[in-house]
This record gives structure tokens, sequence and C-alpha cells, in this order.
């Protein structure tokens, strides 16, 4: 009987062995409802549409405001220390982001760098969506005291002396300004605050239209930069035509099955960029010592007033193409806590996550949704799925296919599609 | 001993409060009921009106801005003027609104009237809650879609 007990192990072992012969077995046969197909098709970059129309920079599409945004993308002199550029944090390497759970210019600020592929897919942007287009983003960074940290005139008299050329050609004459101090603008530095006041107001409207210019060149750049084809999106290309045989593993298409089954990542992780471009309370615990994080409830309030958004003299857009801002959901308790979903493009090779970096590895990224635990503040959206360790570690699994098909294992790159000259 | 007996129903009490809390959370996220009436033309609750509801665009694209048209009407069939509508929704299931705020932009006359700002960001059951307030007074009205 003792012996007997004793062997039990081991056929249960050999049962296993036997069931996950059978389960890599089945990996080629998996079936697929006809719903299931669809989804995963809709989640493949074949399946992205042409870049959407963009109102607001009318030189959103041109060549040369691309050539003379990238320009300035990498140009440590748009700061106050001479040694931060857009690229410093939005690293071309890393897929324009930078590894760290906070920013780091020419100080530290309380969030994440988000990644910019796909980004022009997006109405809203930073984690609390305080930005309508990628030229008003752009100009956020440029005025922070802990990114940048300079200021409007500094950035005119730079584009001046280092850029005349290629900022007239697309936008035409520069303004004189010449007279103007070397250091002025709506910043936190109180000096150039005092000098930004003492200007006559026809000086400070023409600074701020070669400064939300800078914005619309960057923009025109960061269009250019494309999510790269990964090996899920081989894969669902492939999908019913037989030769999707072998590209995903059989825990990898298992996690797929619970992405977009009962894991219902596909929720909110949905198309082609898997992403929503909306703002949701996961319950994404607070980062001891920084200031309270309100999220999209403050951002809401942010773009609104922005004087850069869509419906502002700056911009190119008439009243009816700025719908996004105008029919914007501004209040509500939805609103607090609830930050930006990310693409999940690239995201097994980008840790940390969440909007201020507090969560280190993927691992602990999916077993916090699958347990769930209460927000700090607000309602989180999501309930606990009490997946199981296989479950957890599938699931990991397919997230490492949405890595960039020939960087795979390497670390992944942004790919840009700018024409070169 | 009360005090014994009283700790014991306390903690005997705990899985009970759980599965109360739990079912609390199972009527937030209400599940598609069988049947959901899909109709896009349908009375008021009341029925002072009859209202139709038709996306400018079809198919709804998932993420996409949208303007939508209500049509008001008398149960008559009588195109009702001057109405002033309010737009509300959500999804049942996950207890969150719409992502957006639409509102009522245009009165396209004869009864019919222009939605903007309408969007859904994912897929399943989303309800659309219309307040009209006309000549008659105000009713509501809720139309469920599935994505």
């Amino acid at each position: 009987m003792r012996r007997r007990a004793y062997l039990i192990p081991f056929i249960l072992l050999g049962a296993g062995i036997l069931a996950a012969g059978l389960h890599a077995a089945s990996g080629p046969a998996v079936r697929w409802t006809e719903e299931e197909r669809a989804t995963i098709r809709s989640l493949a970059l074949d399946d992205l549409p042409p870049l959407p129309a963009e109102p607001s920079n009318r030189l959103a599409n041109d060549p040369r405001a691309a050539e003379f945004g990238r320009a300035l993308f990498f140009d440590t002199r748009l700061s106050a220390d001479g040694r931060v550029a857009c690229a410093t944090c939005h690293n071309p390497e890393r897929q324009f982001q930078d590894g760290t759970p906070l920013a780091r210019g020419v100080g530290v600020t309380n969030r994440r760098t988000m990644p910019i592929a796909g980004t022009a897919y997006s109405p809203f942007l930073f984690w609390d969506g305080r930005k309508d287009s990628l030229w008003s983003q752009a100009l956020g960074p440029l005025e922070s005291p802990v990114e940048h940290g300079g200021d409007r005139t500094q950035y005119g008299h730079i584009v001046a002396e280092h850029y005349r050329t290629s900022y007239e050609a697309v936008f035409g004459p520069l303004p004189n300004m010449g007279h103007l101090p070397p250091h002025a603008g709506p910043v936190a530095d109180p000096d150039a605050t005092a000098a930004w006041k003492a200007m006559p107001e026809a000086d400070r409207e023409a600074v701020s239209r070669v400064f939300a210019n800078i914005g619309k060149a960057i923009a025109a750049y960061e269009r250019t930069i494309r999510p790269p084809v990964t090996r899920f999106d081989t894969y669902a290309s492939a999908l019913g035509s037989g030769s999707d045989v072998g590209i995903l593993s059989a825990d990898e298409i298992a996690g797929l099955r619970l992405f977009i089954g009962k894991g219902a990542c596909v929720t909110c992780h949905n198309g082609p960029l898997l992403t929503d471009n909306h703002f949701h309370n996961t319950g994404i615990p607070a980062v001891p010592g920084l200031p309270e994080d309100r999220g999209r409830e403050a951002g809401a309030k942010l773009v609104r007033e922005d004087a850069f958004n869509c419906l502002g003299k700056y911009s190119d857009a008439g009243e009816g193409d700025c719908s996004e801002l105008r029919f914007m959901t501004a209040q509500g308790p939805e609103l607090l806590r609830a930050f930006k979903t990310p693409s999940m493009r690239g995201v097994a090779s980008r840790p940390p996550y969440m909007h201020a970096g507090q969560i280190g590895t993927l691992a602990e990224v999916v077993a916090h949704y699958s347990t769930a635990p209460a927000a700090p503040a607000g309602d989180s959206e999501i309930r606990p799925l009490n997946l199981s360790e296989t479950e957890l570690r599938q699931l990991i699994a397919f997230l490492a296919t949405l890595e960039p098909r020939e960087t795979e294992g390497e670390g992944p790159k942004g790919s840009e599609n700018l024409p070169h000259p | 001993m009360l005090t014994y007996t009283t700790r014991r129903a306390l903690l005997l009490g705990i899985p009970v409060l759980l599965l109360a809390s739990g079912v609390t959370a199972g009527v937030m996220m209400r599940s598609v009921p069988e049947n959901l009436d899909l109709a896009l033309d349908k009375a008021t609750a009341a029925g002072l009106y009859r209202a139709t509801i038709a996306p400018d665009a079809a198919p709804i694209v998932v993420g996409a801005m949208q303007a939508w048209t209500v049509t008001v009407r008398t149960p008559a069939g009588a195109p009702v003027k001057a109405a002033k509508i309010g737009i509300n929704g959500g999804m049942p299931q996950h207890g969150h609104g719409l992502p957006t705020s639409p509102q009522m932009t245009a009165d396209l006359g004869g009864g019919r009237y222009r939605i903007e700002g309408m969007k859904f960001n994912m897929r399943g059951w989303w309800t659309l809650d219309l307040a009209i307030d006309g000549p008659k007074g105000t009713d509501t009205v809720t139309f469920n879609l599935m994505l």
C-alpha cells in the first residue's frame, strides 16, 4: 500500500508530461471561433488605418516639417543646461522611452516617460490627457522646470540662430526677435516670467507662434514613428490561411486566448495599437513621496484651459475639427486616478510599468490585474480574475509576442517612415 | 458568554458580508440580458414620444468620433419640433458611462436632431439614454447597442 502511494506522484507527473505534450501538440491545430478570429485580426497592425487627419497642424504631413522636427527632437540646445533633448527621455533605441520609473530631464518628473510610436492616433496625450495634439504635447516638456527647463524667447532665439532656413521654408518669415530678452516665458522661473510680462503683447504672441511652430515641426516628425511589425501581427495576418502554424507557441496562443477571453484585457487594450486611447482607474498604487496624482480629473481641466489646444489661436483647426475636445468628458467620478491605457506593443521590453513606473515587472503587472486591488482613490474599474500560475505565465508569454519581429530578443527599436533626402 | 457569542457571530458573519458585497458587485456588473432589445426605434418610457436613432456613418467604428441623428415623433407619427435632447449612457456590464459627453448640436427640422460627440471605446453592450424635452413634457428612452 505504501509502495503504491509512493508511486502516485510519478503517475501524476507522467500524466502531467503527457498533458503538456498534448497541449504543445495542440498548438498548430488551435481552433478559434469566427468571433475570436475577428477579434484577433482587429488587433493586427494590418488593421491600422492611415494616419488620421490633423487639422490643428497644417504641416502635420509635410516632409520638410518632419525633417526640421527631427533635428529639433535631438537638439540638446533646447534646454536650460544644454544637455536635454526630447530624445533624452524618448530614446529611439528604447522605443522612444527611457526605462526609468520617473523621467529625468534637468530634474525629475512625477511620471513615467511614454513611448511615441502610434501616438498620432491618440486624441489626448500624456498619462492624464492634458494635451490634445502631438504638437501641443511637445511644448509641455520644453517649458517644464524639470524636463527641458527652458523658456519661449530662448527657444525663439535658438531657432533664429540655428534653424532660420528650415523654419522659414515651412512656416514663413521668422518675426524679429533680436530685441527680446534671452530668457522670457510663462514658466516657473520668476525672472523669466517677469521678463515675459514686461514684453508687449504683440511680441509675446509672435514668440508664442514660433514656439507653437516648434511643436508642430516636432509633431510632424513624431507622426512618422510607426509601431514595428511583431510576431503576433504575422500570426494574426496568417490566421485562417493555413500558414499560421508554428508562428506562436502553444503557451503564447493560450495567452492570446486569455487576453481576448477570460482576462478581458482586450476590453481596453483593443484595436491595432492595443489601446482604447481612453483613461481608466485600474487601482494602480500611489507612489509614496510623490504629490497626489488625480490623473484624468486634473488632465481634463488642463487641456480645456490650454492656450495651445485645438480651439486655441495657435491651432490651424476650425471649431468643427475639435470634436474630441468639445465633447470630452470633463468631470465625474470615473476621472479620478484614471490614466491613459498604454499600447501593449513592445510592452515586454519596456519595464517599469504604469504612470509612475511603480510596477517593476510584467509578472507583477499581470498579478495586479488578476487580483484587482482597491484603488488608493476613486474606484478601480477592474475585477479579480484569479488567474492560475499557468495562466499568468501564458499571458506573459503572449505579451512577449508583441515585440518587434526583426529585433526580438535584442531589444526593440522604433521605426521611422521618414522620407530621406 | 455574550461577548463570545457576539464575536463568533461576527466571525461567522464575515463570509456572509463578503458574499453580500460580491452580490452587490454582481448587480453593478450586470450580464447581458437574454433577448436584449436592440430596436433603434422605440416609444419613450411614458409613451409621450417615439424616438429613432441612427448613426450618420455605418458601421460603427470603435474609438471613432461620430455624429448620430435622432428623430422624434408623436405616438401618432407627427414630427416633434423644437425638442431638446440630453444624452447619457454607458456599459452596464462594466459600470462605466460613455467615454465622451455627446450633445445635441442642431435641430435639423422635421423632428430630426443632430447628436455630436458620440464615441464607443470598446466592444460590448452599450446603452444610450435619451431625455427628450418636447412640447408634451420630458420623457426618456433607453436604447441598447451591441458592438
